[in-house]
């Protein structure tokens, strides 16, 4: 290598630096290199020295840093901007690995930024924020400055834009402040690169007015008609990102969109689609539907998704439109496109279906045209499994028999397993039809496959009793306990032998779902880790509470609330409470956090003073609570046995503790402490901390296998609510419990509703409450509820009253 | 203790929900140059999101299959920004994550095209390109160094390149060669 350097030829030298930089993370030794690098940095060749300090720079660490120092900063300042250029750029790839050197090359930075190289500015900048990143004053001192004094090159308005902006998120600044009039004044710089960062930054802003935007909008809907396609792109995209959020600022540019329909470059093209979509009427729609469709076929898959995305959230918005935009689906469905594509369209296809009752039928049908071709066995199996919810309580169930049969004898295993049990469900709720599906499933009895037949034999033995009951509990609603609970206990049965058969009341229940949160319209890179299956949050619970040796004998854990915050948010001690309700007990888990630094707590313990018959049993204190470190302490309350129904109580809650001073940069605690209280919130119990909720598919199946032993119904005036929407959500919200049937939903115009609801009430007994609702100045309710367990009936009337 | 990797972007969300990516001179992840067949000519990746060969090989079919039937000169894909030219048979790319500005990576690529049609005398295609490569591997890192746009002026970038005979000094030339350049950048400055 040292052979090379010797020769005269610039090329050859150059490309010697180049190899020097690639072989940087295998070669050992480097100090022969090192010194000719030296050499060549300081010497007279210009040509030479940029990238000599670049290559020099990648193969050093920090002793070596530190001897060539000298030269690094003479390179700052130097006035051949290229050595400035590739001084500053290594710089910075070295402020990873040393930064305490690096930093006290800022001066020389600071004045290589006032240079007049538009490149040399960029990079000095660059630095310099990097250098200061964490000092909040020192970055804004510096942006002050720059924005006085004004720079010549458009990359460092970029960047000083974003620094601006992001100054602004951080200290949550109003849009008064000098900063947002930077960016905004740097909406007319004359360099294009420069608008177009300072529109996309005030469009990103949170908390941003329709006012403020409308500069930066005006702005966007000149680049929409530029010649240069980049510019167009992204001129739509930001305006798509505007449009989720104001769709009113967008209006004035659906002329300019509309002419982008027809942009040669296709991703444009379906950005000024779908922004159309969002901010466009009810009678513009068909109209660009049509448009749509015309090229769907051209645009990648991930902007189909996007596509169907928007239509998603049209289909919500104009409910009306379900059969356009069906169809349209449907004919999407049939063309050629990957899984994430039809799986998109099949989500919106379903979610019509919930939402949007005329239009199940036709719905319904596309689906099963679809799976009668569909080589994704997801998807298949998700349409069978919503076939045989829906599908029996459409006015001609028959007719669905035909596909989920024709599953059964074509496709794979998993499919044929799905079919099954679609079959079953609608033998279980049409009797007309029971006789055909028993045929059916003796077919399937012979399928080749364990699971299929299975299945087949065990719904086949079901439906053969013909009782109600048996149905709702096996067909219908199926098992709702978590499974790696239900694990647990079988394990545990199996340890310790018992007279008594295995109660399923002692598994803790599976947690209702929450509903998909809407996912971000921008296509995402696709992750490459595979997700892994986290325990679920009640499972952790139960770990840790059954780690401590006091809650050894409570049993297994029923429900563990939400955390409730007991402090404000900037308090001294940070305490928030979960609760954790056991089978007649309840622990209380406080999470402390001590924010004062120049103190150590110990023997943390909430004292709890009831408002009811509960009784405290124990503490188990946190023993000890650093700076900044959360610790856990508990408190077991044994509830009031005498009176069952007197289930909410509110505890004054008091945190005491022991108190050492202690010196806020070591940590040392002094040797002596006090002991102090702190007072806390309120803690509430209500009835929702006794019910677990969970969803029963088939509410009225459930109705009936419960039985009406433990039924009681009473009639409440509720004066102080006006509409039946806020009446469903008081009592949703106040009972904890699961509404079912979409019947949290109230129809609009409508005096009269009824609410189901289900859960399960600590102990282990199904509880479901079934409520009439009626507007008639003022809401009159009347609560049917049910049970296994009288005590659980008397307790919801009793709170609710 | 070795020197610094390829250095990747440093990215933070805000807890609030809204991703905000922090204000950085890495811009650009990857320079591409490919060949009529989708072949890779050059190509220098400059940070991890590709990590091994074959996922890059594989990337690079993608991209190559979405964008060298149309003529427009951006696109999304796999979550990326990419901004392309083709030339008779050679296609450049120049990638950059989704957040990036899209004209600064418009400008690295211009800058690239320019320079490089003028280390070759116009005749930007696959043979001469190939007999240039030198001249191509010291362009590419005179304009990007581990991410961060180096120069965005062609001239500057043909001028620090300096390859044999093209960068004689002022004092040896003849009077027409002085004219003659004279012109070229009268020409190349207009043009921009």
């Amino acid at each position: 290598m040292t052979r090379l350097f010797q020769s005269n030829d610039q090329t050859l030298r150059r490309m010697c630096y180049l190899t020097i930089k690639e072989m940087a993370n295998i070669s050992e030794d480097v100090i022969i290199v090192t010194s000719s690098l030296t050499k060549d940095m300081t010497g007279k060749e210009d040509v030479y020295r940029g990238p000599a300090i670049r290559a020099l720079c990648r193969i050093t660490d920090t002793t070596m840093l530190q001897a060539i120092e000298r030269y690094m900063k003479q390179a700052i300042v130097d006035k051949v901007p290229s050595v400035s250029s590739s001084a500053l750029v290594s710089s910075l790839h070295m402020v990873r690995m040393s930064y305490d050197v690096v930093k006290r090359w800022v001066n020389e930075a600071q004045e290589a930024a006032s240079s007049d190289n538009i490149m040399v500015q960029y990079h000095a900048l660059g630095l310099l924020y990097h250098l200061r990143k964490n000092d909040r004053l020192a970055v804004s001192k510096m942006l002050n400055k720059f924005t006085k004094s004004g720079l010549k090159s458009p990359f460092a308005y970029c960047m000083l834009i974003r620094i601006a902006s992001r100054l602004l998120e951080e200290t949550e600044g109003g849009h008064d402040s000098p900063l947002f009039d930077f960016i905004e004044s740097c909406l007319r710089n004359k360099h294009e690169m420069v608008v177009y960062e300072a529109a996309s930054a005030i469009v990103h802003m949170p908390n941003c007015t329709a006012r403020e935007l409308a500069p930066a909008v005006s702005v966007l809907q000149l680049f929409c008609s530029s010649p240069k396609a980049a510019l167009r792109y992204a001129a739509v995209r930001t305006l798509n990102k505007v449009a989720m959020k104001h769709p009113s600022a967008v209006t004035a540019c659906n002329l300019d969109l509309e002419n982008l329909i027809t942009d040669s470059n296709r991703s444009i093209a379906t950005l000024a689609i779908t922004t159309l979509l969002k901010t466009g009427s009810e009678s513009s729609v068909d109209r660009l539907m049509k448009q749509i469709s015309s090229f769907v076929s051209e645009i990648s898959d991930e902007f189909k998704v996007v596509v169907v995305q928007a239509i998603s959230a049209l289909c919500q918005k104009y409910p009306r439109k379900h059969s356009v935009m069906m169809n349209f689906l449907s004919n999407m469905l049939r063309d050629d496109g990957g899984f994430e594509y039809k799986r998109a369209i099949v989500d919106c296809i379903i979610s019509i279906i919930e939402e949007n009752p005329e239009s199940k039928e036709t719905g319904l049908a596309h689906l099963c045209e679809f799976i009668e071709d569909c080589e994704h066995t997801v998807l298949a199996t998700k349409i069978l499994h919503l076939l045989g919810r829906e599908g029996p309580r459409t006015p001609s169930p028959s007719k669905y028999i035909r596909f989920i049969f024709n599953r059964v004898v074509l496709e794979s295993e998993a499919v044929r397993a799905a079919a099954v049990s679609a079959l079953a469900k609608f033998g279980a709720q049409n009797d007309d039809l029971l006789p055909s599906v028993l045929v059916l499933m003796q077919r399937c009895m012979m399928d080749s496959d364990d699971e299929v037949r299975d299945r087949a034999t065990f719904y086949m033995n079901v439906l053969q009793q013909k009782q109600k009951a048996l149905n709702a509990a096996y067909i219908f609603n199926g098992l709702s306990v978590s499974v790696p609970g239900l694990e647990k206990s079988l394990h545990q049965y199996t340890l310790e032998p018992s007279e008594k058969p295995f109660d399923m009341k002692t598994v803790p229940l599976a947690t209702t779902t929450v509903s998909e949160q809407k996912t971000e319209l921008a296509p995402v890179a696709s992750s490459k880790l595979p997700e892994k299956l986290a325990p679920s949050r009640q499972d952790i619970y139960q770990e840790q509470l059954a780690a401590i040796p006091e809650f050894q004998g409570l049993g297994p854990l029923f429900k563990s609330s939400e955390p409730v915050q007991l402090t404000e948010a900037e308090t001294e001690y940070v305490v928030r409470c979960i609760k954790h309700t056991f089978a007649s007990h309840m622990v209380f888990q406080f999470d402390c956090t001590n924010t004062l630094n120049d103190q150590l707590l110990q023997k943390v313990v909430v004292q709890m003073e009831p408002s009811e018959a509960y009784e405290i049993v124990q503490y188990v204190p946190a023993a000890s609570l650093p700076y900044s470190q959360p610790g856990s302490c508990y408190s077991l309350v044994r509830l009031p046995e005498d009176d069952p129904t007197a289930v909410s109580c509110t505890f004054s809650c008091t945190m005491k503790y022991l108190v050492r001073d202690c010196d806020p940069n070591t940590g040392e605690p002094d040797d002596d402490g006090y002991d102090d209280e702190y007072v806390l919130e309120d803690l509430e119990v209500t009835v929702a901390d006794h019910i677990q909720k969970v969803l029963k598919p088939n509410f009225a199946a459930a109705w009936e296998e419960v039985g009406d032993e433990f039924e009681k119904e009473e009639t409440f005036a509720l004066a102080s609510v006006r509409t039946l929407e806020e009446a469903v959500n008081n009592i949703v919200s106040f009972l904890g419990m699961q509404p079912c049937e979409r019947s949290d939903k109230v129809p609009e115009n409508k005096n009269s509703h009824i609410l189901f609801l289900a859960g399960v009430f600590r102990g282990g007994h199904d509880v479901l409450v079934r409520s009439r609702l009626a507007l008639a100045d003022g809401v009159t309710m009347q609560v049917t509820v049910r049970s296994g367990e009288e005590t659980a009936v008397d307790v919801i009337l009793a709170s609710v009253g | 203790m070795r020197g610094p990797e390829c250095v990747g972007a440093p990215f933070e969300a805000v807890a609030a929900g809204q991703p905000f990516y922090e204000p950085s001179l890495y811009t650009v992840k990857a320079v591409l140059i490919l060949d009529n067949d989708g072949e890779r000519l050059y190509a220098k990746y400059y940070d991890e999101t590709y990590p091994t060969v074959k996922e890059q090989k594989a990337f690079e079919k993608n991209i190559f299959n979405k964008t060298h039937r149309t003529d427009s000169e951006i696109a999304l894909l796999e979550g990326l920004t990419v901004v392309y030219k083709s030339n008779i048979d050679l296609y450049f790319y120049v990638i950059g994550s989704s957040h990036e500005n899209e004209l600064m990576l418009m400008s690295v690529l211009n800058c690239l095209f320019d320079s490089l049609s003028q280390m070759l005398r116009k005749n930007v295609e696959k043979r001469a390109l190939l007999e240039n490569m030198e001249g191509l591997f010291l362009a590419v890192d005179e304009i990007v160094d581990g991410g961060v746009i180096l120069e965005s002026d062609p001239l500057q970038v043909v001028h620090r390149v300096a390859l044999r005979g093209d960068d004689v000094p002022l004092t040896e030339q003849t009077v027409t060669q002085v004219l003659q350049s004279a012109k070229e950048q009268i020409k190349w400055s207009l043009l921009r």
